[in-house]
């Protein structure tokens, strides 16, 4: 049981690795910051089946820490350059 | 007993990987923003999901399993926020060019 989890673990580590192309790749910003999320996903999967495999409870505490962590990254990166969230979008086509 | 939570945490794990698995192909051949952003959080989030329910059976005690709920519960909540942040993102980006 312990090898088909460690090469789970290697699988999406593997995984992780691959997405990361998307950041070279771009084209926007939100692309790369979706790189990140995905970076923050798989990496709490990996954290997870390692403190299974390891028995050290402790990378659980550190998975939760990288879930909240993942989350306020990306909230900071929406903030970026604006004050307050606008009502409205300058220049959007949709009603309302 | 112990030989079917063995085969639970096999099925459980593959699909979870397998999810993962969909989800990058998705992040890295979808066309757009959106429908990057749809595979990445979708996908992900279930594929997190059946991990921990894969890990269940091999904890050790209960507290440790409802700690394992508990980061799948703030992945969840914390994916579908930010999905939507992110999208708004990708609206006002496009919006400038």
């Amino acid at each position: 049981m312990t090898e088909f989890l460690t090469a789970a673990l290697g699988f999406i580590l593997a995984i992780l690795a691959v997405g990361l192309v998307r950041i070279l790749r771009g084209p926007g910003d939100a692309d790369r910051m979706m790189a990140a999320q995905l970076i923050g996903t798989s990496g709490i999967a990996a954290l997870l089946l390692l403190g299974t495999v390891s028995g050290v409870s402790a990378a659980v505490d550190v998975a939760l820490t990288l879930a909240l962590l993942a989350a306020f990254t990306s909230i900071s990166f929406v903030k970026k350059g604006t004050s307050r969230f606008e009502a409205d979008l300058p220049g959007s086509t949709e009603a309302g | 007993m112990s030989f079917a939570l063995d085969i639970v945490t096999i099925a459980a794990v593959s699909a979870g990987a397998f999810f993962f698995l969909a989800g990058t192909v998705g992040l890295l051949r979808f066309p757009d923003t959106l429908t990057r952003l749809h595979a990445l959080t979708k996908a992900d989030n279930l594929g997190l999901g059946l991990m921990v329910l894969g890990l269940l059976p091999r904890t050790e005690s209960l507290r440790d399993g409802i700690k394992l709920i508990c980061v799948w519960v703030i992945v969840l909540l914390a994916g579908a926020t930010v999905s939507q942040l992110i999208a708004y993102a990708a609206r006002r980006e496009g919006s400038r060019q």
